[in-house]
């Protein structure tokens, strides 16, 4: 036995690395304060100190890391959008997240699978080759595909769906991918935390001062912060955050259920998602199904799960493959996501100089975290929207210029 | 299926042949995103009947119902403090 395991088993103590620097309190100032420690405000902080020199920055997370929408989606990857703009900005997140767990030393479990976004009628038909159509024109890999292919893809489907609504084809996705959801959140992290960032969790933002329509600073659970720049990443929590400092926009907030099986053995390669039946599912590399459906239908800010959901997912699931009835469901629970009107998040600079959002992201925000941290650095330190954004921008609504994704989210609306 | 289905917020539009276009965009776009006390507008899926419910948004728990023509009648209470 190596001399040095023997000195280590025998000794009390038992010392691990710590991920993240704790620190005993809060400075009165930083160049940077950024609202929310999920995979989006932690991928923001990572970039702002690598790419752009901003080490002075601070992460307040009233919670605990990746405890919101970071560690309650279900992590699928993809580029497969509608408009241009959106295209355009998923690949490039594609992409980035590649390689991810190279740079960060940590395994986050990226695995490509290949996704489905499966046609029930004619008319889906016609917007999966619409969106095969934008894609190939970005250079993005996807392809309408019909029956026959989903068949020979996934052999353990139900083609008919039990009769109800038999798939006529879908868009398929090669590059579709999933990922361990909360390792993204701790990879950045722990990348910031290493070249200087300050992460505080436990520490509540309460008000956010101005002077002279310019942010001044941040009032706290802990003190006050001064600072001229504050990201907003809050996800679910945003219309508190913006009424802080008097801002309004669409976003409305909903419930959006997900629910896991217990494992089973490996069955199903690519990422399903059926938005006739409010389907999405796929298995992980321990061989549980995650799956989630749509929205819940009306307002609340509560993350709770409910029986009915349960009941609804599983007889779509049974539909698509019959075979599952006996299979338990281990865990459920929800997040909040917060909605836009056309499906497109609102990130940039506001009326407010010094305050920047990075919001509405819905459904939609997993699988943007490694570009939405390098967008919002970029907008961060330099005070100008970075191009890959400026289709969401927050005045977008007002000159009537929405950026029309409705139809290539997943999630039943 | 739902017995209820939810209709948005109560909300009063400006007059559309004299308001700005940005008062007009801010109606149609523009949320009240905060958790509260809110008056909604739910339907009876059953009957088709449409009417207002005041739902705290955070807690889930509905505190009133006012039939549907409480809004166009003007007769509509002052939100109780939280």
């Amino acid at each position: 036995m190596p001399y040095r395991l023997l000195r280590f088993g025998l000794s009390r103590k038992h010392p691990e690395p710590p991920m993240f620097r704790r620190h005993a309190a809060l400075r009165g100032s930083y160049d940077a304060v950024i609202i929310g420690a999920g995979g989006h405000g932690l991928a923001s902080a990572y970039y702002l100190a690598r790419d752009h020199g901003m080490r002075n920055v601070a992460v307040l997370e009233k919670g605990y890391i990746g405890g919101g929408n970071t560690g309650r989606n279900t992590t699928i990857i993809r580029s497969n959008y509608l408009t241009p703009e959106g295209v355009k900005f998923y690949d490039e997140s594609v992409r980035l997240w590649q390689d991810l767990s190279e740079d960060f030393d940590l395994n986050l479990f990226y695995s490509t699978r290949g996704h489905f976004t499966l046609a029930h009628t004619d008319a889906a038909m016609r917007t999966m080759r619409w969106r095969a159509e934008v894609n190939k024109h970005f250079g993005v890999r996807s392809e309408a595909v019909d029956a026959d292919f989903v068949k020979r893809m996934i052999p353990m489907i139900d083609i008919t769906c039990a009769h109800h609504a038999p798939i006529v084809g879908a868009l398929y996705h090669a590059p579709g991918a999933i990922a361990r959801h909360d390792a993204v959140a701790w990879g950045y992290g722990r990348g910031a935390d290493r070249r200087g960032v300050e992460i505080h969790q436990q520490t509540e933002v309460t008000g956010i001062r101005t002077q002279g329509g310019k942010v001044a600073g941040v009032e706290t659970s802990r003190g006050f912060i001064a600072t001229p720049k504050v990201l907003c990443a809050v996800a679910g929590y945003t219309p508190r955050i913006l009424d802080m400092v008097g801002l309004r926009t669409p976003i409305y907030i909903h419930p959006l259920q997900a629910m896991v099986s217990e494992p089973v053995k490996p069955w199903l390669d690519p990422i399903i998602v059926s938005g006739s039946l409010h389907v999405y599912v796929s298995q992980t590399a321990r061989g549980e199904l995650v799956m989630g459906a749509s929205l819940d239908p009306y307002e609340l800010h509560q993350a709770r799960s409910t029986l009915d959901f349960v009941e609804g997912l599983s007889a779509h699931m049974l539909d698509m493959f019959p075979f599952l009835g006996e299979v338990k469901i281990n865990r459920q629970w929800a997040g909040l996501a917060d909605m836009t009107p056309d499906f497109a998040p609102i990130m940039g600079v506001t009326p407010l100089e010094g305050f920047y959002l990075d919001a509405g992201w819905g459904t939609w925000g997993f699988k943007a975290t490694p570009v939405c941290g390098k967008t919002m650095s970029h907008t961060v330190a330099t005070g100008r929207n970075h191009p890959l954004i400026e289709g969401f921008t927050i005045d977008r609504f007002s000159r009537y210029m929405l950026t029309g994704e409705k139809g290539a989210a997943s999630v039943g609306h | 299926m739902s017995e209820f289905a939810y209709g948005g917020s109560v909300r009063a539009s400006p007059d559309p042949g004299s308001c700005t276009d940005a008062e007009w965009s801010d109606y149609v776009f523009n949320r009240a995103g905060s958790p509260g006390i809110k008056r909604e507008w739910w339907c009876h899926i059953a009957s088709g009947y449409w009417f207002i419910v005041e739902r705290d948004t955070l807690r889930d728990v509905v505190l009133a119902t006012f039939p549907a023509d409480a809004a166009r009648k003007g007769f509509i209470p002052p939100v109780p403090a939280p």
